[in-house]
């Protein structure tokens, strides 16, 4: 309809399709993930963000006092402390602020007070909120008490809850708190350039040169991805400890600190890093190389003009992923960290260490910004990106050119013996009896049921964790983008629906957790039963790995023309029977993906689940981290190889059961 | 309609599998946290079931942060009946917050008085001693060219740079003893001057009270400072390790028992507390720890150092839960706050 025609005519009554009952049917399923999203990631956001409001304060005002005379007689006038503090200027508002387990001495207000002294003192409530102790036993109401001198010093104010941003007040004017920010962000900005440089490289020679074994390495640097993050600072600490094989290459510098995290950061952050930038090495344009050349470019000259601005939406994008790991990932700092503090490892010692549940959600919401601001400028730029290969592009092929081959394949065994090395140290140091007095090799480090962490039993949780997140996972991450994706209309829906399932990727994993424990672990909640059971673990697992999942669903969907739904409307068959016979089928590799993806990250994650694992569901990647915790370091190695060769074999079945399944359902691809 | 029942099915399957676990409360189950070492529960829950067969213990076990957090923030919905086994420190915490039943179990009167709580009606009700001591690694100190410290204060000593090793009392229960009872023996001032001259020495904090003791023993650090119960277990697995009770004293802290406030099924609990403290159970926690509650019923254990009894100074429970939270934030500021490791 032209522009004209609609001028021309009055507005008649909007039209509105009448929706069949399989729309609703999608939408209805729609809402019921969208729920899911609200429900396991905006209320338990909300629930930590309230949290972290929520401020301590000493009301003086709630409390009296009457003092006695020598002779220990009352002449029954009663002072507020509030009165006695504006009176003898004692004490400022900040002073009056407290965290939850603040305590106040009373004897301060008493200029005379001595213990030894026969005067007598009551004291009451005014109100029924307010709690004092004596000793430490805890005293409310209004009912007076009366206590003598050497008694009184024992009384303690108790603080009452408030709402405030008292907590943020705190942090940041406490430096031990805030110079983690510093620290977090240096480590990671250190981290993403080296780590994006040998990507690069790493990338580069394997899509633009024609050196040997390029299968070989791409398989090494996918490796790290297939351990816990901490597992790398285990073998730094066996490599460059105090008691190192090779510690002196530090020149006595220590491994505990940022250099232990940086080079630990690298090494799992590389596969990610490798992979996006490959993706966006892999396409290219030989015309524009060929141009290069008959304008008599130099090869660095081509290289800056050419290669590298073709390659800049997979840099900046990898440098982002690589960005919002390191400064998120809590389990190598907690590792090799030393004295340097940094914010994920900063939570877990505000709450596990000082039960200050309040300051652990301030540090969380800090923690928050970087990996928003991140992440949001990551979209942004990936918005911007405009398609380089044109139907009209000449893939680009690389020639053999014997002494750049022979230098990238010296480059990349530099990293692959590198990432080898890692992984060799720990399975080595996980089967030496006593490191460093009794190098005999022994199985004693796999008695895991010898040592804290929660034994076999936690190795085979995780596994069971790995497989019900996998299914569970992929049944509603791919049913989610399905909906979605298919539907029609409902485009706030949709959109709605779109940027709930981007969330995940910007919230930290540490963050999630805790934010799981306020809001889960509230009596009040119905949701309370989950709490402590596999089933929040699964949850928490599937919502934090979500965003990645839905993309690659999405990715898959978007191949499939929507003359699928068309022809079956057209054909009277319900649309879920489309999605179970067709659509299912088709995007079977894809779906094969989210659930390897899946299995390998919930039996790899440390940082949602440390909060949520309870005794009956100890896992295997935290019990690593608490047999490190507790100085076990030979069985936190041994376990976590275990993790690694269990997604080893997980991967290679992947791959088998993905030829098979491929070959049967994928047929109609080939001719 | 089919696919979406199944993919409904593993979710619902596991928050079913999960549901047993809290609905349980039948009346002769004992909901019982503890921090007590794993290897340790069963024989626990065995001799307990001898004198009373029908009440059955489910345990839930974790470190001593992680326990003393779920039961706060189990505050106002308790799910514990009964804390075996956690530290003094903890439970004053939850005495303040109103969360313990006082209870005076039968054979009170038998334990040595500075192991019970000092209320009329106890609170709660210790079990055994939990000693610092400083770990010594022998063949690493040789090689370093150290002399064994005798005392808190030889550990200050500028030969000792770099080679000892410590909890942070802001994560860790057992740094946190360690830096009470200084402040108590050393007094306020005397206190923060020593941890000044010793965090000179200090090569890095851990998070954990085991960790110094079981790097020692690696021979990661040559001096762990640590708790002889840990000592005692890694000179026993072979380690090359002295264990130093320092001369000043040392602080500790105890495992103790307590009924929380709201139980179920309070004569269940109460029989528990009471078997807590017979002489058969405190013969039971000899095992492994060498100062129990009840006077003269302990026989020396094996590596453990002696004259650890005598060395323990009179804790003042009440000074250390009162300024926690100062102590802690004082701690944090003063060597925390530098970043870099020297």
């Amino acid at each position: 309809m032209s522009d004209t025609v609609a001028k021309e005519l009055p507005a008649g009554p909007a039209v509105k399709g009448k929706l069949s009952r399989d729309d609703l049917l999608m939408r209805g399923g729609m809402a019921v993930i969208a729920l899911y999203l609200v429900v396991t990631l905006v209320f338990p956001l909300y629930a930590m963000l309230s949290k972290s409001f929520s401020t301590f304060w000493f009301d003086l005002g709630q409390y009296e006092v009457q003092v006695s005379n020598e002779a220990g007689v009352f002449d029954g006038k009663a002072i507020s402390f509030a009165a006695l503090n504006e009176e003898m200027g004692l004490l400022s508002e900040e002073d009056l602020t407290a965290g939850s387990d603040g305590r106040l001495g009373v004897t301060q207000f008493f200029p005379d007070f001595s213990f030894r002294s026969p005067v007598l003192y009551k004291i009451r409530a005014t109100t029924d909120s307010g709690r004092y102790l004596v000793g430490s036993k805890l005293h409310t109401g209004t009912v007076w008490l009366e206590l003598d001198s050497n008694t009184f010093r024992r009384v303690q104010l108790r603080p009452i809850k408030s709402v405030g941003a008292g907590n943020f007040v705190k942090f940041f004017s406490t430096p031990a708190l805030f110079n983690s920010i510093r620290n977090s962000l240096w480590i990671a900005v250190v981290s993403t350039v080296v780590t994006v440089s040998l990507a690069f490289w790493f990338a580069y020679a394997l899509n633009r040169s024609c050196m040997r074994f390029k299968g070989f390495f791409r398989l090494v640097a996918m490796a790290p991805i297939l351990v816990p993050s901490l597992l790398p600072g285990i073998a730094l600490v066996y490599l460059f400890g105090n008691q190192g094989m090779i510690k002196e290459v530090l020149f006595g510098a220590s491994i505990y600190g940022p250099i232990g995290i940086i080079i630990g950061s690298i090494f799992f952050t590389l596969p990610h890093a490798f992979i996006i930038i490959s993706t966006a090495l892999a396409i290219s344009d030989a015309r524009l190389y060929e141009a290069a050349v008959s304008l008599r470019a130099s090869p660095w000259r081509t290289f800056w003009t050419v290669t590298i601005p073709g390659a800049r939406y997979g840099l900046i994008s990898a440098a982002f992923v690589v960005f919002n790991l390191v400064i998120t990932d809590f389990g190598l700092p907690k590792v090799i960290g030393g004295q340097f503090n940094v914010l994920a490892v900063d939570i877990y010692k505000q709450v596990i260490g000082q039960q200050n549940f309040e300051m652990g959600a301030v540090v969380s919401v800090v923690l928050i910004v970087p990996a928003i601001f991140a992440f949001a400028i990551d979209r942004l730029v990936q918005s911007k990106q405009v398609a380089l290969l044109s139907a009209r592009s000449v893939p680009y092929q690389p020639n053999p050119n014997p002494k750049t081959d022979r230098i990238f394949l010296i480059y990349c065994s530099l990293v692959a013996c590198f990432i080898l090395g890692i992984l060799a140290i720990c399975q080595y140091a996980a089967l030496i009896k006593f490191w460093p007095y009794d190098l005999s090799l022994s199985f004693r480090n796999y008695q895991f049921d010898r040592m804290d962490g929660g034994g076999w039993s936690s190795y085979f949780n995780s596994i069971k964790l790995g497989l019900i997140t996998a299914i569970a996972g992929t049944s509603v991450v791919f049913f989610g983008a399905y909906l979605v994706e298919k539907s029609n209309g409902f485009k706030v829906g949709r959109s709605v629906f779109q940027m709930f399932a981007m969330l995940p990727m910007a919230i930290p994993g540490m963050v999630l957790g805790l934010a799981y424990i306020f809001f889960f672990n509230n009596p009040s909640n119905p949701l309370n039963v989950i709490y402590g059971t596999m089933a929040i673990l699964v949850i928490c697992t599937v919502t934090h790995f979500y965003t990645v999942s839905h993309l690659t669903a999405v990715t898959a969907l978007k191949q499939m023309d929507r003359e699928f739904e068309s022809v079956a409307a057209s054909l009277k068959q319900p649309t879920m029977k489309l999605f179970a016979r067709v659509t299912v089928p088709v995007c079977l590799p894809a779906v094969l993906d989210i659930s390897i993806y899946l299995f390998i990250n919930a039996m790899t994650t440390v940082s949602a689940v440390v909060f949520l694992y309870s005794p009956k569901t100890t896992l295997a990647s935290v019990a690593v981290l608490n047999m490190d915790d507790a100085g076990d370091i030979a069985p936190a190695a041994a376990m976590g190889m275990m993790i690694f060769y269990t997604n080893a074999g997980a991967r290679i079945l992947h791959l088998i059961a993905s030829k098979g399944i491929l070959r049967r359902t994928q047929a109609w691809r080939a001719r | 309609m089919n696919l979406r029942k199944t993919l409904q099915i593993p979710l619902a399957a596991a928050i079913l599998a999960a549901a047993p676990v809290t609905a349980q409360s039948a009346e002769a189950e004992l909901t019982v946290y503890t921090a007590v070492e794993a290897e340790d529960l069963a024989r626990y829950a065995e001799a307990f079931n001898e004198k009373y067969p029908d009440i059955k213990i489910n345990w839930v076990r974790d470190s001593t942060g992680i326990v003393t957090a779920k039961l706060l923030a189990e505050r106002d919905n308790p799910q514990a009946d009964v804390v075996w086994g956690l530290a003094a420190t903890s439970l004053l915490l939850l005495k303040s917050e109103g969360m313990l039943e006082a209870y005076a179990p039968d054979g009170v009167k038998d334990l040595d008085p500075k192991f019970v709580d000092a209320d009329d009606v106890p609170s709660w009700v210790g079990m055994d001693a939990w000693v610092a001591a400083v770990c010594y690694n022998t063949v690493e100190a040789e090689k370093a060219g150290l002399k064994p410290p005798t005392s808190w204060k030889d550990l200050t000593d500028p030969v000792y740079e770099g080679h000892v090793i410590m909890p942070n009392p802001n994560s860790s229960g057992t740094g946190f003893l360690d830096v009470s009872s200084w402040l108590q023996m050393f007094g306020e001032e005397g206190g923060w001057e020593f941890m000044d001259a010793l965090h000179n020495n200090i090569a890095r904090y851990t998070h954990s009270g085991s960790k110094p003791c079981k790097l020692a023993a690696a021979g990661e650090i040559p001096i762990g400072v640590s708790f002889a119960f840990r000592g005692a277990k890694s000179k026993a697995d072979g380690a090359p390790l002295e264990i130093i009770v320092p001369s000043e004293g040392v602080g500790w802290d105890m495992e103790a028992t307590a009924i929380v406030a709201g139980t179920d099924d309070l004569e269940a609990a109460q029989a528990l507390v009471d078997f807590s403290v017979t002489r058969g159970a405190m013969e039971m926690y000899n095992s492994g720890y060498a100062v129990v509650a009840m006077p003269g019923v302990a026989k020396p254990v094996k590596h453990f150092p002696d004259g650890l009894l005598e060395a323990m100074i009179e804790n003042d429970f009440e000074f250390a839960a009162n300024n926690r939270a100062a102590i802690l934030e004082e701690w944090q500021s003063r060597y925390d706050g530098k970043s870099e490791p020297k």
